[in-house]
């Protein structure tokens, strides 16, 4: 392995990790304001939120790949299907989709 | 209660957060072949391929980081970049902090290394008690899928076929929408936090670095709903979500 590719994995490696244990391990077990716990309590749902969208529009050059797919999942979601049942018909959905247009 | 955490209760939370996880790892799969043979492609050896897979962890900086390589960027640069794409984890992990239960500092510093957009998605909306175990079930099936596809990606390139690889890009999102869903159904608030994260991330992604845009949009939809909601509260003296924790 290249001195600086050894370099650019370590240093990549630990920026990573510090955002992602420091509030792990400082704040282990303490006890948060109740505005702040209740803030926490939103951020799992909110993040979701920003995490799908606008990104699920860019995944291929077609839009309408994302929107098929985005809608379909919902569907069979709100249909009470398991996580593994939304993620394989979306995948169908949109191998059909690829198929014929 | 003091001991009625036995070695089997943990065993079956991990075994739980393994299937909870098997979406994830699902999910990884175009994403990391498509990363390894990337790699290749931009002149890594397989063995950095893995390496950077197996410390890093983390998709979407690994990808970053393969484009400025190939146009010969320097390490600081990488690393700080990385930095701002990931940034948005302390604010997952702080989220996580308040729900999991209280561990062991060394345990919680194993699974914080797992702790992925995907599995934080996951650990995160799971009812009731979120145990370590649990979490490290999950971040361990998702890591292992990551890293070896990730290897088989680079040794045979993008070996799915082309309509598959594109289709399983909805992967991810097909899952984030699964998880959010039943929660929706239950709870108001809930489509409100996720719309206006969703509506602040576009305007955002379109002026600011996508961690930090990320970050930003959770949050003041996380906060926003939170004033709306305890404004609601004070006015008609009720709400509809008094018992969300334990939802």
């Amino acid at each position: 392995m290249s001195q600086t590719m050894l370099i650019i994995i370590l240093g990549m490696a630990i920026v990573t990790y510090i955002p992602r244990v420091l509030p792990l391990v400082s704040m282990n077990g303490k006890e948060m304001p109740p505005k702040v716990k209740a803030v926490l309590q939103n951020v799992p749902y909110a993040a979701l939120g920003a995490l799908i969208f606008p990104g699920i529009l860019f995944i291929q050059d077609d839009i309408w790949f994302g929107i098929i797919g985005g809608i379909t999942a919902l569907v069979i979601a709100l249909l009470g299907a398991n996580l593994i049942i939304v993620v394989i018909s979306a995948i169908s959905v949109l191998t059909m989709y690829s198929l014929f247009f | 209660m003091l001991f009625s955490r036995s070695i089997q209760e943990k065993k079956s939370d991990y075994f739980k957060g393994i299937v909870a996880g098997v979406s994830i790892a699902i999910g990884y799969l175009p994403v990391a072949l498509t990363y390894g043979f990337i790699a290749e492609t931009t002149g890594l050896s397989l063995l950095e391929t893995i390496a950077m897979s197996a410390f890093v962890f983390a998709g979407a900086a690994q990808y970053m980081s393969l484009s400025l390589i190939a146009v010969g960027t320097g390490a600081l640069e990488i690393i700080f970049t990385t930095f701002i794409i990931n940034i948005r984890h302390l604010l997952m992990s702080t989220a996580i902090n308040e729900k999991a239960v209280k561990d062991h500092p060394i345990i919680k510093g194993i699974y914080a290394f797992g702790m992925t957009d995907e599995v934080f998605a996951v650990s995160s909306t799971k009812e009731g008690r979120l145990t370590s175990s649990y979490i490290l079930g999950v971040a361990s099936i998702a890591y292992s899928s990551w890293v070896i596809n990730s290897g088989i990606g680079y040794a045979i390139g993008s070996s799915l076929p082309a309509t598959l690889q594109q289709s399983m890009s909805i992967a991810l999102y097909a899952l984030f929408i699964a998880l959010l869903v039943p929660s929706l159904k239950k709870h108001r608030k809930i489509v409100w936090l996720a719309t206006f994260a969703a509506l602040f991330n576009s305007i955002l992604t379109m002026v600011i670095a996508t961690g930090w845009a990320i970050i930003i949009a959770t949050l003041a939809s996380a906060i926003l709903v939170e004033i709306i909601y305890s404004k609601k509260q004070y006015l008609y003296g009720q709400s509809d979500d008094q018992n969300r924790k334990g939802a």
